[in-house]
């Protein structure tokens, strides 16, 4: 054992060539490309957990802005789509049904005689069927002789901006686009008025 | 010879039973293939049929059951849709992709591989990728301390150029492995 030397007595500069050739850049590389795909990973991830579980939109805060495409005979003045941001300056009365909706049925009518009750410059009635068969749709507003604009929820991405927990459910909103009443369920006439006359005020 | 029949027996009382029985059979199949025809032609799709594409799918309105087997009405509406799709002759994928732009992606089991949903897909592939790397890099620091170790051993006093530059290195600065050389040394001494 008297031909060996330990490792601890071989020159450090002996070693450093050797040390620089095993690639320390290269794993360092690797090492941060690595940690640079499992946070952006992370990060897509939590972006998208953060879009999904979005919170309820609530009284007083902005009505989340949608375009939708209405059915062919129940446009709003003739265009064939409209952003809410378009109707700023009106109450928009947004409502949530579907033709399997039994409770649906017993607002059908409150809601038409409602929309021929107010100036359409002043209040915009907006049915929006929620996972909903289209000819069941048009079926149901033949059946109740809807006039109002009415248009299907498409890839339920309204439904899903407003988080709605069911149908019926009807959103009052302001002139000013802030959400000024959240209805769970079927609404009555006097209800309905109250809170379009509220809305008209400029209250939240 | 009278029992026996011929093709150009047509219209002839058939004696035999067996040939009677044959004869059935046919006459049967035929039918059965016939009115399998006449169905496929009218368009009548059935529950399997609906069923095979609706498993696939989940309505928002139940969440957590698929369309398939969801009791409530506004399931049946989009079965009977499904149904309708068949029945004009659109495929499986051509019916979920409707499904997906009507009613959102969240309508499918399997999520499409677009999107945000790709990421679903390639995560698996990701998580591979990096543990393989990890596992490469934990295997050649394991090759690089057996190395270390095999130097301790070998390394002559004055070493030639040429024994020198056969001399393993270690993977990391011996300033920073100090305490690993340390142990090294006396496990060696405590083999003496």
């Amino acid at each position: 054992m008297t031909d060996t030397m330990k490792v601890s007595e071989i020159e450090p500069t002996e070693l450093a060539p050797a040390m620089e050739t095993t690639g320390k850049r290269g794993i360092r590389w690797t090492a941060v490309a690595m940690w640079a795909v499992a946070l952006g990973v992370l990060a897509l991830l939590g972006w998208g957990l953060i879009k999904a579980n979005a919170p309820r939109p609530e009284v007083g805060e902005v009505a989340p802005n949608f375009t939708v495409e209405f059915f062919t005979g129940y446009e709003w003045q003739g265009e064939s789509s409209v952003a809410l941001d378009d109707l700023r300056g009106k109450v928009v009365v947004l409502n949530f049904w579907a033709s399997w909706c039994v409770e649906c049925r017993y607002e059908a009518d409150v809601l038409e005689n409602a929309s021929r009750q107010y100036a359409p410059d002043e209040v915009v009635f907006l049915g929006v069927a929620y996972a909903d068969v289209e000819p069941n749709s048009l079926a149901y507003m033949q059946e109740f002789g809807v006039s109002y604009p009415h248009a299907p929820d498409l890839g339920t991405r309204i439904s899903n901006s407003y988080e709605i927990t069911g149908v019926p459910e009807t959103f009052v909103i302001g002139p000013d686009g802030k959400i000024v009443y959240v209805h769970i369920g079927p609404i009555n006439q006097t209800t309905l008025n109250r809170v379009i006359a509220q809305a008209m005020e400029g209250g939240s | 010879m009278k029992d026996r029949l011929r093709i150009t027996d047509y219209g002839l009382p058939i004696t035999d039973y067996r040939l009677r029985i044959t004869f059935c059979g046919l006459l049967l199949t035929l039918l059965f293939f016939t009115a399998g025809v006449v169905v496929a032609q009218t368009g009548e799709v059935t529950d399997d049929e609906v069923n095979a594409v609706a498993k696939d799918l989940f309505c928002p309105v139940c969440e957590s059951t698929p369309l398939d087997v969801c009791p409530t009405k506004a399931c049946a509406d989009w079965r009977e849709l499904i149904r309708t799709q068949l029945a004009e002759g659109k495929t499986r994928t051509e019916i979920h992709d409707y499904f997906a732009r009507q009613y959102g992606d969240g309508v499918l089991a399997d999520p499409p591989k677009r999107g945000f949903s790709l990421i679903l897909w390639a995560l698996p592939v990701i998580g591979v990728a990096i543990g393989g790397v990890l596992f490469v890099r934990y295997v050649r620091n394991l090759r690089r301390e057996g190395d270390v170790v095999a130097a301790t051993a070998v390394v002559p006093a004055n070493p030639s150029p040429a024994s020198a530059a056969s001399v393993p290195q270690p993977a990391t600065p011996l300033e920073a492995s100090g305490d690993y050389v340390s142990r090294v040394e006396e496990e060696l001494l405590a083999r003496k």
